[in-house]
């Protein structure tokens, strides 16, 4: 009973992790620019594929997981500089469509480069299980816990206590008076699409052990993620971190208890009653409308 | 203005009245039919997100719900095909209201979330609900029938199709003009300023969701009585996305641009299938290049260049 529980709950937190990371991209680019990044999913599927690539290329594992860090930032980075920048200011459905674009050519590119198979990397240290208490934990588990955690507290103490974090905090609250006193705004844009398509690509990394890799794994996991950034109240980092959990979470119980088969329908489901009974999400403050 | 108005209307009809004569031949009558059923959907869609300045990423899970309830009533029940048209409608509209209450409280990203969750949930549902709907692999359905007689080649069905894309064009510009479609351009242009002249911002935006959403659910049916088949695929993210592109790309707010973008996005496929494994990459690359370059949609665009407001 208490190791099944405990069963469900470990795979809940891991792919939780992922939406976590997921969930802070969405949040960071959603702060900086106003605009939900549909393509967010794709760095985390760049990040999978790219790992395998170069490890299979034969490239030590340091070497090949930095690389899959650094492109996916810089196609975030592209997609910036490319398509949001020139249309600043445009509708919000018009924002959405050229994330969406840029998602299909990702995923595009991917699959002609790498094909449709599933792929597979070796975890990090090993796959004998830890037995706890009568669950299994896997070591890549410990991994994706471990870095997810080092991440968020590397990003608290950047938005809190370095003057560019703090520049970045005080654009999403108000660009005009931030630009007023002298911050480079569109430097924040920059590195928020950086640092998302980053964080998204390092959870691509760190889960695909576990939970393999193909070029369309994106959609997935792109979709929770944003769910995951919503039920913790869009735009709240540590909403993001908290609400990928309970997304995590949610779905493996869920997935155990009632029905595997409706898995992918427990976060949708979970966002839906939440916009019901808490419109701005679990942990979103209140906000005021400027006429 | 109200001339001009008209003869936009005018013209579509005499296209759709020359069309059937002029088409080369059967693949061609079938493209135009698939054009024409996703003008009508992306008219209804366009009143929500163009006019009102809603957005739903969810519209394909509302053409699956009329789709399904075409295919599943007649087969499972022995439902007449019309019946079970109206009840898809019915069901379709009641969903939509129970959900759209509490979300139109809400603005721009909360409602995209909402209404791509419901049709994420609605596509999964009937991928798993084997027994009543053949799963991932879709089922047939019976074909559309009316006092004993039967809508079976593509000449009809075209026929049929014209019809309600005529009607449907009529019906969208009265609606924008009247005072209904007035109070929706004005909550579109700001909802406080419309608030205090007296528009029940939540009570239309719910109205002209419901409606849109109704809209997809007829169609839906139409298509699978068409097609006389449905899959989930018809339902998925991906379709909900098409949709909304159709809007976009032709105009948002713009009555014909809603065709344009229609038959341009249904003829896209079949004009990318020459690029052998590089559709995505096309289709993904023409969708960013016509929002950077072309913001407002071709008709909008078009239009202010030519110095013709619609």
């Amino acid at each position: 009973m208490l190791a099944q529980f405990l069963q469900f709950l470990f795979s809940g937190i891991t792919v939780g992790a992922t939406y976590a990371l997921a969930a802070l991209g969405f949040t960071l680019i959603y702060n900086a620019s106003n605009v939900i990044n549909f393509a967010q999913g794709e760095f985390i599927m760049l990040g999978g594929m790219l790992a395998v690539y170069f490890t299979q290329a034969g490239l030590p594992l340091p070497v090949a997981l930095m690389l899959a860090i650094l492109i996916p930032a810089i196609v975030g980075v592209l997609v910036e500089k490319l398509a949001i920048e020139p249309v600043k200011g445009a509708e919000t459905v018009t924002l959405i469509i050229i994330t969406i674009g840029a998602s299909l050519v990702i995923r595009g590119l991917i699959q002609v480069w790498l094909g449709k198979n599933t792929f597979s990397l070796a975890p990090f240290s090993g796959d004998e299980p830890i037995q706890i208490l009568g669950a299994t934990l896997l070591p890549q588990s410990l991994w994706v816990l471990g870095v997810t955690a080092v991440v968020v507290v590397a990003l608290w103490y950047f938005f809190n206590r370095t003057l560019q974090g703090k520049a970045m905090l005080a654009t999403s609250y108000n660009r005009l008076a931030a630009e007023l006193v002298g911050i480079n705004t569109s430097w924040v844009l920059f590195m928020s699409f950086a640092m998302s398509a980053a964080l998204g690509a390092l959870g691509g990394i760190l889960v695909t052990p576990i939970t393999l890799t193909s070029y369309d794994v994106g959609i997935m996991l792109g979709l929770k993620g944003f769910v995951a950034a919503v039920v913790g109240g869009l735009g709240n980092g540590l909403g993001a971190v908290l609400g990928g959990l309970l997304v995590g979470i949610l779905e493996a119980m869920g997935a155990g208890y009632i029905s595997s088969s409706y898995k992918d329908a427990i976060p949708f489901v979970l966002i839906l009653f939440i916009l019901f009974f808490m419109p701005r999400g679990l942990f979103g403050g209140k906000s005021t409308d400027r006429v | 203005m109200k001339k001009s108005v008209y003869f936009g209307l005018y013209l579509v009809v005499a296209l759709l009245a020359v069309l059937p004569f002029v088409v080369p031949n059967s693949f061609y009558l079938d493209l135009v039919i698939r054009m024409a059923i996703n003008a009508v959907i992306v008219l209804g869609l366009n009143l929500l997100i163009g006019f009102a300045g809603q957005i739903s990423l969810g519209h394909a899970g509302f053409l699956g719900i009329g789709a399904y309830a075409s295919a599943v009533l007649p087969t499972h029940f022995g439902w007449h095909p019309l019946l079970a048209m109206g009840a898809g409608a019915a069901a379709t509209g009641i969903l939509a209201a129970l959900v759209a209450r509490p979300i139109f409280k809400l603005k721009g990203h909360y409602l995209a979330m909402a209404t791509l969750g419901l049709g994420i949930i609605i596509n999964i549902a009937l991928r798993n609900e084997a027994q009543w709907t053949g799963g991932p692999d879709g089922m047939p359905v019976p074909a559309m029938g009316l006092f004993g007689f039967e809508l079976s080649s593509d000449k009809q069905w075209y026929w049929v199709v014209a019809l309600l894309l005529s009607v449907s064009v009529w019906a969208s510009l009265n609606l924008i003009d009247s005072p209904f479609g007035r109070a929706l351009r004005a909550l579109h242009g700001s909802e406080v300023a419309s608030q205090v002249v007296g528009v029940d911002v939540v009570r239309y935006k719910v109205a002209i969701f419901v409606l849109s959403a109704v809209f997809a659910s007829l169609m839906g049916s139409v298509t699978a009585h068409y097609v006389g088949f449905v899959s989930p695929n018809f339902a998925d993210f991906f379709h909900s996305i098409e949709l909304v592109t159709m809007v976009v790309i032709g105009g948002m707010a713009s009555v014909y641009g809603s065709l344009v973008g229609a038959v341009l996005l249904t003829a896209l496929p079949q004009a990318l299938a020459t690029f052998e494994g590089w559709e995505t990459v096309v289709f993904g690359a023409i969708l960013m290049g016509c929002m950077i370059f072309l913001p407002k949609g071709l008709v909008p665009t078009l239009a202010a260049k030519f110095g013709k407001g619609e």
